[in-house]
């Protein structure tokens, strides 16, 4: 277990170089060797999303994944989402619907949700719920997770537009 | 209403859903928990892979820095105590000392740099057990000539209340089941539930060599608790340990009671004087963290002919696993189900025995409304069946047995303060309507499909202080709570708490309460929780207990504090006390309509004490204790549910919720309370079930077996509130954190047998996996 590995990937926007074990996981690199705490650790067998994170623009489960396997590649995590003081619109309308309790589970909802609308901007309801079953919250019941990324849904085109 | 906005100078913030103060750092991933702290080293622990069984050597590899049982002997064993004559005081280790009880239980800690490397050491390590005969079930318990789990004891029953109503004049229970019309029985089965907060449990100490003092960071509901805990264990003095919870990804009880691993790290930092963390993953959590609500009911009620419930006779068995948990000990279920059985409804003659039983598996904790949702499902579930028997509405048969007339004195001599038990059923009945539902489970069903209608009408004991825990006998007695309350030289306002919120908002219920009394914003009152350095003694946050208690101590306080304010206003200002009125930002004198900003009147109360002397003392300081006698919120919650009955499959429809939790503090934080634990009670009823084979084997240790429910099985809510304004808080606030998961899971299966009626086919266990369904209908067709 001691061969370690050198690898290069940016992670919002900043390029990191780091040397790891083959084994370390994604999420782990991104916590210990990239100082990124946002991304949580909820269940380490890939069910319940809390470390969902941005690969190239697409949601993945950072505790399902080996660092080494993002090397070259572009990472987004939710410490990258704001704009200096601006909130992501996803952010904004979290606060604004009560989409949070207790925060575990939120940055992996803000990037399931960003990759989601990011590849489809229009999603239906249904989508939506099937898109937003992808992770697990334990205290919202998800009725406020649910409007908000609504709400997001509809600033991110109004942005857009 | 989004507004953060300031108020006109009549509108008041107590009332407004404005948003909440905790929300900005978590949305940027800036939130702070326990896993997020580096450490020199890193506990991983070994578990027993045996139910039961002689512990009788444990091999560590070479190069391992390790810990046992033997290793431990300075530090005291965790005792709970009930001081009842019925309550047997089992003792437990840190590490298992010669008997392994359960799966999961911790007999040895690895200590290395990282945890990866920890827990290869933990791979490598060999534990010689002999086995034993365990028992599992409470059935497996309670049999004649069962094997002990400790074996100085004389049977498995580690807690046996009685109650019995008598009847000196009118022959008691017995006589009320002779002169019954009708008698309905119920055999009642609750699976054992993991309240699995997102983040799992940990710890993290870190040693200060210049003070030689311990900070141990962890994820609990309880600081100062926790604290005194291991404190006790390890023989430190309290001010030698300081208990920081940082921001905590849920608890629901299972963080309230003391991990033995938390007081294990700080033995290892103590000892090592480096800082060592555990961060549990999620396999420990599922087996090994606590579990919860492993119960079965037996009951008899008797009805009169008109369907008036006239006597209640229960036998009610907590499963309550290996030990007892501190502080809150393993008679929490069954003295809690015994003395709130009734629930909402008027009958006098009653009688329960209730055990908690001890078996071998994981240890019990409270999870969210601890043994109401059982027994709720219980009285709820009788309701039904007792309608059914009598022909008539499930509706109808609540109106006949809600109690409408308060105060009202229980069976077992609680006091019902006021509430709206038979109106929020009306309110429900009203909105769904239920006659439109009705037509359409009639038109759906000549199509082949089944809609159910489900009711659930519950009252919950909330925010109870001391008076409460010691009518339990508990040696400990949580209730009260305190509050530091000060403003300081700029007109900002600091609230020290001892309760301790972990998702619930409660930072921002509390400015508002604060705010409104002292003339300031909720965005100018910081709330201050969590760090036993910082704050009063405190009991954290638990039993739907914090807005109303944590809440009227802040009142309390904050009272003192406008008072003080306010003749400081009026000697300045030169009119009587009772002219003065504090309006936001400023205190006015009615008679001259004089005014002065309050930051100025801050500013004067620190920098200017020689105008206030004789007046005032210097500083704007003071102490809120609040320690009520408890309130009843209350609810009825309709399910809605459709049975695929070719799958099992249950897909609920609608779900309404009308609730009397007194006065709205914030609504949107209110909605979100219930919101989080429907959902939870909706999982109760149909998805989440731990399960353990005859041997003791966890088979639930992932996520992939025990199911919590994804935003597809939970449905949208539909809320109202009554707000009835009981004088049993100063806040006039009932506690809402448990109601939504004590009411959901009754509501829900009442609905699949509603579904089900055509089949004959009824539920009286939970959870109702489609498994069960689909047996049920085989052996009805069969």
């Amino acid at each position: 277990m001691t061969t370690r590995h050198d690898i290069g990937f940016t992670i919002n926007g900043r390029t990191e170089r780091i040397t790891i074990e083959a084994r370390k996981t994604l999420a782990d690199a991104i916590r210990d060797d990239c100082g990124l705490t946002g991304t949580h650790i909820g269940c380490e067998h890939g069910v319940c999303g809390a470390c969902t994170v941005l690969l190239d623009g697409q949601p993945v489960r950072s505790c399902l994944m080996f660092a080494v396997q993002v090397n070259g590649r572009a990472i987004r995590t939710v410490e990258g989402l704001a704009k200096g003081e601006t909130l992501h619109p996803l952010q904004a309308a979290f606060m604004e619907h009560h989409g949070l309790q207790c925060g575990f589970c939120t940055p992996g909802f803000l990037m399931l949700a960003a990759g989601a609308l990011e590849a489809n901007p229009d999603m239906g309801d249904d989508e939506l719920v099937h898109v937003l079953s992808s992770n697990l919250c334990r205290c919202t019941g998800y009725h406020n997770i649910l409007k908000a990324v609504r709400a997001a849904a509809v600033a991110m085109a109004m942005r857009a537009a | 209403m989004s507004a953060d906005a300031p108020a006109s100078s009549s509108a008041k913030w107590v009332g407004r859903s404005i948003r909440r103060l905790e929300d900005r750092a978590l949305v940027h991933g800036q939130g702070q928990f326990t896993a997020d702290l580096p450490a020199d080293l890193n506990v991983r622990f070994v578990r027993s892979p045996i139910a039961s069984g002689r512990l009788k050597h444990i091999t560590l590899p070479d190069d391992a820095c390790g810990l046992v049982a033997g290793d431990l002997v300075d530090i005291k064993r965790i005792k709970p105590m009930l001081h009842r004559p019925d309550y047997v005081a089992v003792e437990q280790t840190l590490l298992a000392d010669g008997v392994v009880r359960y799966v999961g239980e911790p007999i040895a800690a690895i200590i290395a740099k990282t945890a990866a490397e920890a827990e290869d050491q933990v791979e490598s390590t060999f534990a010689d057990i002999e086995e034993t005969v365990p028992v599992v079930s409470i059935a497996d318990a309670l049999a004649a000539n069962a094997p002990r789990v400790h074996d100085w004891t004389q049977h498995n029953i580690l807690v046996e209340g009685r109650v019995d109503t008598g009847g000196a004049t009118d022959g008691g229970v017995d006589a009320a089941f002779a002169a019954a019309a009708h008698i309905v029985e119920l055999d009642i089965i609750s699976r054992r539930q993991n309240a699995m907060p997102l983040e799992p449990r940990g710890a993290h100490a870190a040693y200060d060599k210049r003070t030689g003092r311990i900070t141990l960071t962890c994820s609990t509901q309880s600081p100062h608790v926790m604290r005194t805990a291991i404190a006790d264990l390890l023989g430190m003095a309290e001010a030698d340990l300081r208990v920081v919870a940082p921001d905590v990804g849920g608890g629901f009880g299972q963080k309230m009671m003391l991990p033995p691993e938390y007081a294990l790290v700080v033995h290892v930092c103590r000892t090592l004087q480096r800082s060592v963390a555990w961060i549990e993953d999620r396999r420990e959590n599922l087996i090994a963290s606590f579990h919860a609500r492993d119960m079965r009911v037996k009951l008899r009620a008797a009805f009169s002919a008109d369907a008036k419930l006239i006597a209640l006779d229960a036998d009610i068995a907590s499963n309550v696993g290996a030990y007892s948990g501190f502080p809150i000990t393993c008679g929490v279920e069954a003295l809690m189900g015994m003395a709130e059985l009734p629930g909402p409804y008027d009958v006098q003659h009653y009688r329960c025995v209730s055990r908690g039983v001890a078996t071998n598996t994981c240890p019990m904790a409270p999870y969210r409304g601890v043994s109401r949702p059982v027994i709720t499902f219980t009285m709820e579930r009788l309701m039904d069946t007792a309608a059914a028997r009598f022909g008539i509405e499930p509706t109808d048969i609540r109106r006949r047995n809600l109690i409408d007339r308060f105060p009202y004195t229980t069976a077992t001599g609680l006091t019902l303060d006021d509430a709206t038990y038979r109106e929020v059923m009306e309110i429900a009945v009203r909105e769904l309507p239920l006659p439109a539902m009705r037509e359409r489970q009639q038109q759906l069903r000549r199509e082949g499909r089944y809609l159910g209608i489900g009711f659930s009408t519950f009252c919950e004991r909330t925010g109870y202080g001391t008076p409460a825990f010691a009518a339990r006998g508990m040696e400990s007695t949580p209730g009260y709570e305190i509050v530091d309350i000060a403003m300081d030289p700029s007109g900002n306002v600091t609230a020290r708490i001892g309760a301790f919120p972990h998702g619930q908002g409660l930072k921002t219920t509390l400015a508002q309460i604060i705010a409104d009394e002292v003339g300031v914003a909720p965005s100018q009152v910081t709330v201050i929780a969590g760090d036993t350095d910082q704050t009063p003694y405190g009991w954290g946050t638990f039993a739907s207990r914090s807005l109303v208690i944590s809440g009227g101590a802040c009142l309390v306080g904050a009272r003192k504090l406008r008072a003080k304010l306010i003749r400081i206003a009026a000697h300045l200002m030169k009119v009587s006390p009772d002219d003065v009125v504090l309006e936001p930002g400023l205190a006015k004198a009615r008679s001259t309509n004089q005014s002065i900003p309050i930051p100025e009147l801050a500013r004067t109360a620190y920098h200017k004490a020689h105008l206030l002397y004789g007046v005032a003392d210097a500083g704007l300081s003071e102490q809120g204790f609040y320690d009520p006698p408890g309130t009843f919120s209350n609810a009825c919650h309709v399910a809605v549910v459709e049975v695929d009955i070719e799958t099992g499959g249950v897909k609920v429809e609608r779900f309404v919720v009308v609730e009397d939790a007194g006065r709205l503090i914030n609504p949107m934080i209110v909605d979100g309370q219930i919101h989080g634990g429907v959902a939870q009670g909706i999982a109760n009823a149909l998805l989440e079930e731990i399960v353990y084979d005859s041997q003791g084997n966890i088979l639930t240790a992932t996520l992939a077996d025990f199911l919590p429910p994804t935003m597809s099985e939970i449905p949208r809510f539909e809320l109202h509130h009554i707000e009835t304004y009981s004088d049993a808080t100063i806040t006039q606030a009932k506690g809402v954190g448990e109601g939504g998961a004590i009411g959901a899971p009754a509501a829900v299966v009442n609905a699949i047998c509603d579904a089900l009626s055509p089949f004959g086919v009824t539920f009286n266990e939970m959870p109702v996996t489609p498994q069960r369904i689909r047996a049920a209908l085989r052996r009805r067709s069969g």
